[in-house]
């Protein structure tokens, strides 16, 4: 069947319209449904999250000093600007080039502004030890309270060697 | 070929499987973001660095023999069969857009895939039946666990995993389960239930629609946020509060049999009738209508027709379903005659 807009292309949209009870029916290309604006398509949703965020953070650019809104990642020459627009970084550097501006608006999205996770065992870099020794330092206090010594000063020494580990790199 | 053979040759696990909980939380799924740490994301990579991506990711999973993947190049597959990947929700609509160097590991029975070149360079999926979204996220973690150990993950102490987009960021995970809510709609309940829901930091939408109008009664629910709790505290909350709307929804089905016997079995009988004897039907009308025949069927007022209904025919009687199946091109009009022939089919297997 052929487009009943265009007449041209085959129909692909099957539209039903119901208005005051009144259906009307309508085959027409998916070109002519974009068209006549009849069909959210993917990809210029007024409502996505890019142009949300680029609305919450383009006040922003306003209070800019010129150096600020020339930031710009090294790595893959996303500009600070580009990245309000679009809503998403243009490689790992850029979160490291644009720090400073990143806390407000990781605050605003999670509530938060620090990993809390999963770090993986080959490229977690120091967090994985941080955390053990602070799980230790937890696990010290109770055996302390519990005057559990003998635990304790094992623990003692384990933290002290993670620390060790941690200051020698 | 029977339709029994064609449905069992083309159901991925999710529909197919069953699952704790299976009659009111359809699916579970687990979706991790991951990066490599020096190559641009897919939105800014040249397509010689996209291709670098999926040779090494590639190259990582034929490194290990646990988890058996295999890999579909998009640009390999025609439109429809992509549009059938999308429909068993094993790829996002985005990545079925045509596009350079962007593909997809599957497992053998599609629990797992991992999508290569999305917004991200690596989404890990894993999509099981019923409610069980700890398994599906021990299985998700074992994969990120052995791709980790071959790939250089971008990892930051602070914000965690990076991701290209700020709202992924730290565990990459989300988490979402599909349920099946109609009792909470017909006793005017789910505005409630979904307004309380979002309070929780948990996002829901309608699978088919916008906001609470849901075709089919199907929603998804899913974390908001991805930073700054732990994996297995935004597995709990979610689950947590999944279980509270399965007891909310047995609730108010018993509730509906109570007061309002009459309309509430009137209702699914008729849906039941207009899905027999139909000669064509939209999808709109069709979830519709097969939302109300599974209440029928949990509740016991369908005796003649297995549980399974639902799942399989919301995936089946999409349009490139329809066409794979029928083999050839439909239009529209043509999908609505295919699409109420099957079900009747279906229904009377």
């Amino acid at each position: 069947m052929l487009c009943q807009r265009c007449g041209k292309k085959e129909a692909t949209v099957h539209l039903t319209k119901i208005v005051n009870g009144e259906k009307t029916e309508l085959f027409i290309c998916e070109d002519c449904a974009k068209e006549t604006g009849q069909i959210p398509f993917n990809g210029n949703d007024p409502f996505s999250f890019q142009n949300l965020l680029a609305g919450i953070l383009n006040p922003e650019l306003n209070s800019f000093s010129g150096i600020e809104s020339e930031l710009k990642c090294n790595r893959c020459g996303m500009s600070y600007k580009e990245f309000t627009q679009q809503g998403l970084f243009g490689c790992a550097y850029c979160y490291d080039t644009f720090d400073n501006k990143l806390d407000p608006l990781l605050k605003r999205i999670h509530g938060s502004t620090r990993h809390n996770g999963k770090v993986p065992k080959r490229r977690g870099g120091t967090l994985r030890v941080k955390r053990e020794i602070e799980e230790l330092r937890q696990e010290l206090q109770r055996e302390v309270e519990r005057e559990n010594f003998e635990r304790a000063a094992e623990l003692r020494d384990k933290i002290h060697d993670l620390e060790d580990k941690l200051g020698g790199e | 070929m029977s339709l029994r053979d064609i449905i069992n040759k083309n159901l991925t696990h999710w529909v197919s499987g069953n699952g704790p909980d299976n009659d009111i939380v359809l699916s579970s799924r687990i979706r991790l973001a991951r990066n490599l740490e020096n190559v641009p994301y897919p939105n800014r990579a040249s397509a010689e660095e996209k291709a670098a991506v999926s040779k090494s990711v590639i190259e990582a999973i034929s490194q290990q023999n646990e988890i058996k993947l295999h890999y579909i190049d998009l640009a390999d597959l025609p439109e429809v069969e992509r549009e059938v990947l999308v429909e068993k929700h094993l790829i996002s609509p985005i990545h079925a857009k045509e596009g350079m160097e962007k593909g997809v590991l599957l497992n053998d029975n599609e629990t797992i895939s991992v999508m290569i070149n999305e917004e991200d360079h690596l989404r890990i999926q894993v999509l099981i039946p019923g409610l069980q979204l700890d398994k599906a996220w021990e299985i998700a973690n074992n994969l990120d666990n052995l791709l980790e150990a071959r790939l250089d993950f971008a990892f930051s102490e602070n914000w965690g995993y990076l991701s290209a987009c700020p709202t992924n960021v730290g565990t990459g995970l989300r988490a979402s389960v599909m349920v099946h809510l109609p009792a909470l709609n017909l006793t005017n309940n789910i505005g409630k239930v979904l307004g309380a829901v979002s309070q929780l930091r948990l996002a829901v939408r309608g699978l088919y629609g916008e906001g609470s109008e849901s075709a089919g009664n199907i929603y998804q629910i899913s974390n908001q946020i991805t930073l700054g709790h732990t994996e297995s505290d935004i597995i709990d909350n979610l689950k947590s509060v999944t279980t509270q709307i399965v007891s909310q929804e047995r609730q108010a089905r018993k509730l509906l049999l109570q007061e309002q016997e009459i309309e509430v079995k009137d209702r699914i009988k008729r849906s039941y009738g207009i899905l027999k004897y139909a000669y064509r039907i939209s999808s709109e009308e069709a979830l519709k209508l097969l939302s109300n025949v599974k209440l029928g069927i949990d509740m016991g007022i369908i005796e003649d027709v297995d549980q399974g209904v639902l799942s399989e025919l919301m995936v089946l009687i999409r349009p490139a379903h329809l066409q794979k199946i029928d083999g050839k091109e439909l239009t529209a009009a043509e999908r609505d005659i295919k699409r109420a022939e099957l079900i009747q089919t279906r229904l009377n297997m």
